[in-house]
């Protein structure tokens, strides 16, 4: 067992885990935080992807151990209290969805590639998410979410 | 989907890591970004019983100029090196190669070093660093050494990189000034190439004056095609001449048959894409 201790969603944890553990895992069996999703076996589908000290991973491909004195944020820490992030607003307001089990890790990458380049192109938005999958919506509401997030109000 | 169990080791500086690797030997396994090992531990091709983590050693972060060349320490990740100012002035290549690799969440952990230490002949910056004529610096228990691009890969997965040593540092020589283009060729987005073409020329008054040419995937190991660099020194930056030098881009290859392309394709592949890479470096 190794003693890890972290801040997730602006929350201090501390537990000890085995080394082996996968951070996605961790978040989900330890903390119950199950709004990140696991959604293959390879690291390609982007579906849990969460923000390691601010920039976007997929959580199913970084230890627990390795994120042991670092900041974690889900989807679950991106609202602020009953208002929803900007990007998650832009997913509801474009229909950025079908049956949402991408949609957590859209968004987090969303997030990232927004605060690296806030006002991207459509084909800058194409390439930032290219490592998110989807199997319902065809990417093209989705695209639309994150200009539309990008735009503000417009 | 879990990897087996193993101890766990985080040190934080080389020489603990050295320490460490002597003590486990063959047992052990160090970690960098993780991004190719842990899918590797998670599908249990491989099991080692101690993981060392370099991810708590400062020194081996960081791109510092050094007279001609660059030092890009191994545990950069992909993602500081496709955005450094040093690295887009001085080797253009390796931003235009970072710029296609897997995917933006995969950039932020992965490391530089790591993605050549590991050596995958698909893997995108084994023949960028082979064209640019790259050093690898290389730790063990009796110090350090350097070894040359052309010496560093060995075979499929297999580098210089000896058991206890370790990948702490690479050296880029400038190529300031000159025109880059990395042409990879793949089925479906963010993956390995199916093949791809590392190019760097200089272009004097409309003529190329000094050509690298690497390619990825045309065998176990990243391949120079000095032919087609040859070949093109002195010649106009055209459509034609280009063409008829990338013709080369097969000497000296022997690209593997697999589901994504028959060896003939391949070389096929690396004729066209170098022709590509070579124009869009020169800028034609
Ligand atoms: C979905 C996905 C898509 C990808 N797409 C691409 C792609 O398109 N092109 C591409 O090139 N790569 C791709 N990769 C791989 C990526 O580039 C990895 O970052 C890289 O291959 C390994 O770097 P790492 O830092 O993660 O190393 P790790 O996975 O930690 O280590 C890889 C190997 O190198 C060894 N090692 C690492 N660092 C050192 C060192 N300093 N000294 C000695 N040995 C060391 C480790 O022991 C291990 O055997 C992809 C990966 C994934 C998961
Ligand atoms: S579950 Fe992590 S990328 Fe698919
Ligand atoms: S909405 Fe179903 S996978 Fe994207």
């Amino acid at each position: 067992m190794a003693r890890i201790e972290l801040t997730v969603d602006g929350a201090k944890v501390s537990d000890d885990v085995e080394p082996r553990m996968l951070l996605v895992q961790y978040l989900r069996e330890k903390l119950g935080k199950t709004g990140t999703v696991i959604g293959c076996d390879t690291s390609n589908c982007g579906a849990c992807t969460v923000h390691l000290d601010g920039r976007s991973v997929k959580s199913c491909n970084v230890l627990a151990v390795q994120a042991n004195g670092r900041e974690v944020t889900t989807i679950e820490g991106l609202a602020d209290g009953d208002q929803l992030h900007p990007v998650q607003e832009a997913f509801r307001e474009c229909h950025g969805l079908q049956c949402g089990f991408c949609t957590p890790g859209m968004i987090m990458q969303a997030v990232d590639l927004l605060g690296e380049n806030p006002s991207p192109t459509e084909a800058e938005v194409r390439e930032g998410m290219e490592g998110n999958l989807c199997r319902c919506t065809g990417y093209h509401n989705i695209v639309k979410s994150v200009l539309h997030a990008a735009g503000g109000a417009k | 989907m879990i990897p087996v169990q193993f101890d766990y080791l985080a040190p934080t500086s080389v020489e603990e890591a050295l320490a460490a690797l002597a003590e486990h030997g063959d047992d052990a396994k160090v970690i960098a970004g993780g991004q190719s090992l842990l899918p590797v531990l998670r599908m249990r091709l491989n099991a080692p019983e101690v993981v060392i983590d370099l991810g708590g050693i400062a020194e081996l972060r960081g791109i510092r100029e050094d007279g001609d060349s660059l030092v890009i320490g191994a545990m950069t990740t992909h993602h500081d090196v496709l955005n450094d100012a040093l690295v887009k002035e001085h080797a253009l290549l390796l931003v235009r190669a970072e710029h296609q690799l897997a995917d933006a969440q995969i950039r932020h952990r992965g490391t530089f070093g790591g993605a050549l230490a590991h050596a995958d002949p698909a893997g995108d910056l084994g023949a960028p660093a082979l064209a640019l004529g790259a050093e690898f610096v290389i730790a063990g228990p009796g110090g350090s050494r350097t070894v040359a691009a052309d010496d560093f890969f060995v075979d499929l997965f297999e580098t210089a990189i000896a058991e206890g040593e370790l990948l702490t540092g690479i050296r880029v020589p400038k190529h300031t000034g000159w025109g880059a283009h990395y042409e990879k060729f793949v089925r479906v987005a963010h993956q390995w190439p199916i093949v791809a073409v590392a190019a760097a020329v200089k272009v004097d008054g409309g003529t190329i004056s000094e050509a690298r040419v690497g390619l990825t995937n045309m065998g176990s190991t990243p391949i120079r095609a000095r032919a087609v660099e040859e070949a093109l020194v002195g010649q106009p930056a055209t459509e034609d001449a280009v063409r008829t030098a990338a013709a080369l881009a097969t000497e000296g290859t022997n690209p593997p048959s697999d589901l994504n392309g028959a060896a003939d394709y391949r070389s096929h592949l690396a004729q066209v894409l170098t022709r590509r890479a070579v124009l869009a470096a020169a800028g034609a």
